[in-house]
């Protein structure tokens, strides 16, 4: 078996074993699923250190004269790249949950979770053709479903396993539908395929160019259900219902960015349609905003995270559709760090104040909790971009973009900058500075050991993934690579100057405005409650399900019964009753007739 | 005498007897009536026998044809009457009546 198989199935592998054979023995299944882990972050180094890129077939999975799909493995800078990513994190994550989970009854599931979604993802970063892709597409919705339904008993667990699942399937049946429409048009399936047949002007020519940028949207369909973009975000934030390593792991780190990571694999589906290309560039914007603009008001500490994630895919979106994929990937890569450093300091801060998540019943944790403080803070200001982080390169670039191709979406994105300094700043200032406001608060402590390390090793790509030095051997670099700017250079060109004044007003503010408060000195009801979206889509099915019931019913009450059932019923008992007439019951009116009958033949013979 | 005649008479036959059939209450009389247009039948098939000669002069031979159908249907006639009188004695065996009238239990 080569490596990138055993990279691929290694989890599968360990999954399996502890879903059939381990399930009592929680200890040994986790440790059987972090060895998994462990292995596969070796691989995925060894990998990378490994240079040429190549393509692998494993089997064919069908094959029917001239249409073959193989489950095909291709490796290249980009797959590699984000395999270090989903391993690394992973990785930690399972070290993490080590210590979060240690006395979970479901342990030994949670780690057969963990493994089967390390399984799904790595199928996708290394599939070669959209089938394949689709095919683990749904394998991290199910293994993202386990996960958030990892406390079923709880209700609002449960319901939100679902809703993921649910919205999910939406964006996918659009993915689905652009999978077929591509291969309709091009013939291929596999990316190399798809990409060369783009490559030919004359190709595109001859397609209708509403077709390609049906084609790109209906493809994006996926990516808007699995990056959770606006209009379907609305499970992401529920998904905190999960155990906090799965929200850093898939809801942070790696699945939510699949979406992005498969733009980015054909980025040049966005580069031959402007129309496709301008409806991803507005969603990621308005994705961006929206979510922003939620998280100013949220109190509980995942969910605040959760919407910043939104936000930050947003961004990655955004630059997707203004052809800088390469950017959005850059930043994809950072945030995975920082953003899954964020998640695991939140889940230490959780665990140290016995499961309370709201930010309002913390406070003070700063002098209790040095190190996860320390880190937390580290992956703050990556996130809201101070110079110098990881964050602070990555928003750049794709500022950057925005700047050069579109003004308005660079306001947006500017805005959503300060958005996103003020609200990481108030979530800082309330939870770890100021004074214990509940009893968990008062008495929590620092993480154990097996929760701090895994924070410490993310607080390095946090500082340091934005500089050449550290990323430049991994990330696949954009052909028209420009002059690397030095940091100085950054700070003081337009794009970067307004970064920095959105990001001084923002934590200005957030200091200003939180800094001793006891509760939230802002209510802005229409943020807080997430403009309404839940609501308004209860309200959509609602009345969707019932015009289609009532609808359904229709047909059936007039169709199916009226017509098909008691129709055929009302024609036999109709005929009946006009034959049963004939039926005189006497024998001579019989004879009569029957005397007629054969006069009337004998007429007809003779006539004949 | 000529075929015509004979004809004639059987036709009336048939026409008494289907009359009959039609009309009568009575299943026996119903019975007698269906014998008399099987006879009217005969008569017709002896006529044309009769009459449609082969051969010239006193050598002439009748059409057996016609006389062998005769035999037949006295045979069937013979056998329908065993039949139906069966059936009859049946019938007021089980209703205590002969008169078609209280038979309509098939009516629909």
């Amino acid at each position: 078996m080569s490596p990138a198989a055993l990279l691929l199935f290694l989890p599968l592998l360990a999954a399996a074993v502890i879903t059939l054979f381990l399930k009592r023995n929680a200890t040994v299944s986790a440790l059987v699923s972090v060895a998994s882990a462990l292995v596969c972050l070796a691989i995925s180094i060894s990998l990378l250190a490994g240079g040429t890129d190549a393509r692998e077939v494993l089997f064919n999975w069908i094959d029917l004269g001239s249409f073959k799909l193989p489950i095909e493995l291709k490796i290249d800078q980009l797959s590699k790249s984000m395999m270090l990513v989903v391993t690394v994190v992973g990785t930690l994550v399972h070290i993490f949950s080590l210590g979060y989970m240690k006395d979970d009854a479901g342990k030994a599931r949670f780690f057969a979770g963990l493994s089967l979604f390390m399984f799904s993802m790595t199928g996708i970063v290394l599939a070669n053709n959209l089938p394949m892709m689709f095919i683990f597409w749904e394998l991290v919705g199910v293994s993202s479903y386990v996960l958030i339904g990892h406390w079923y008993d709880k209700a609002s667990a449960a319901d939100a396993a679902k809703k993921a699942f649910l919205t999910n399937r939406i964006g996918d049946f659009g993915f689905m539908i652009g999978i077929l429409l591509l291969w309709s048009i091009t013939g291929a399936t596999d990316f190399g395929g798809i990409e060369g047949w783009f490559q030919i002007q004359t190709n595109k020519d001859l397609v209708a160019p509403g077709l390609l940028t049906a084609a790109t949207l209906c493809i994006f369909c996926g990516a808007v259900g699995k990056s959770a973009q606006f209009p379907l975000h609305v499970w992401l934030p529920d998904a905190m219902e999960g155990p906090t390593p799965v929200s850093a792991l898939i809801h942070a780190a790696t699945m939510v960015a699949a979406g992005v990571f498969m733009m980015v694999r054909m980025d040049f589906l966005v580069l031959a349609s402007v129309d496709a290309a301008t409806v991803i560039a507005w969603i990621g914007g308005i994705t961006a905003l929206l979510a922003a603009l939620m998280a100013t008001q949220q109190n509980d500490i995942k969910r605040v995270l959760a919407y910043s994630t939104l936000s930050q895919l947003g961004y990655m979106v955004m630059a997707v559709g203004l052809n800088a994929g390469l950017a959005g990937y850059f930043h994809l890569f950072t945030h995975a760090g920082f953003k899954a450093l964020l998640f695991l300091g939140s889940g230490a801060v959780i665990y140290a104040c016995h499961h309370e998540q709201d930010i309002w019943k913390m406070g003070g944790l700063k002098d209790k909790m040095k190190l996860t403080t320390l880190t937390f803070a580290i992956g703050t200001a990556a996130l809201i971009a101070i110079p110098g982080t990881s964050g602070f390169f990555s928003k750049e670039g794709i500022l950057d973009a925005a700047f050069e191709h579109n003004k308005a979406l660079f306001g947006i994105a500017a805005f959503v900058a300060f958005l996103t300094s003020f609200y990481m700043t108030r979530l800082f200032v309330v939870a770890f500075l100021g004074k214990a406001r509940d009893h968990g608060a008062e008495h929590a402590h620092e993480a154990p050991l097996v929760m701090l390390v895994p924070l410490l090793i993310l607080a390095v790509p946090s500082l340091l993934a934005g500089y050449g030095f550290f990323s430049g051997s991994i990330l696949p670099q954009p052909e028209h690579v420009g002059e690397h700017h030095g940091l100085l250079q950054m700070m003081l060109s337009p794009v970067g100057t307004t970064s920095l004044v959105a990001l001084i007003a923002g934590v200005g503010l957030g200091f200003v405005m939180y800094r001793g408060k006891n509760q939230d000195p802002l209510k802005i009801s229409l943020f807080a409650n997430k403009f309404y979206f839940d609501e308004l889509y209860a309200k959509i099915v609602n009345v969707a399900q019932d015009g289609l019931a009532s609808l359904a019913n229709f047909f059936d009450k007039c169709f199916i019964d009226g017509l098909a059932v008691r129709g055929s019923a009302l024609t036999a008992s109709g005929a009946g009753q006009l034959f049963r007439r004939l039926q005189v019951g006497n024998i001579q009116g019989y004879a009569f007739l029957f005397g007629l009958g054969v006069l009337l033949l004998i007429f007809l013979a003779m006539m004949g | 005498m000529t075929l015509s005649h004979y004809l004639l008479l059987s036709g009336l036959l048939f026409a008494i007897g289907l009359a009959g059939v039609i009309v009568r209450r009575n299943i026996i009389i119903i019975f007698m009536c269906l014998e008399l247009m099987l006879n009217a039948g005969n008569l017709a098939l002896v006529a044309f026998s009769r009459f449609n000669l082969s051969g010239q002069g006193a050598a002439a031979q009748p059409n057996y044809n016609g006389q062998m159908l005769v035999f037949l249907i006295i045979t069937v006639a013979a056998a329908e009457v065993a039949v139906g009188l069966a059936i009859i004695v049946a019938l007021f065996r089980s209703r205590q009546t002969i008169h078609v009238d209280d038979l309509n239990s098939l009516q629909g």
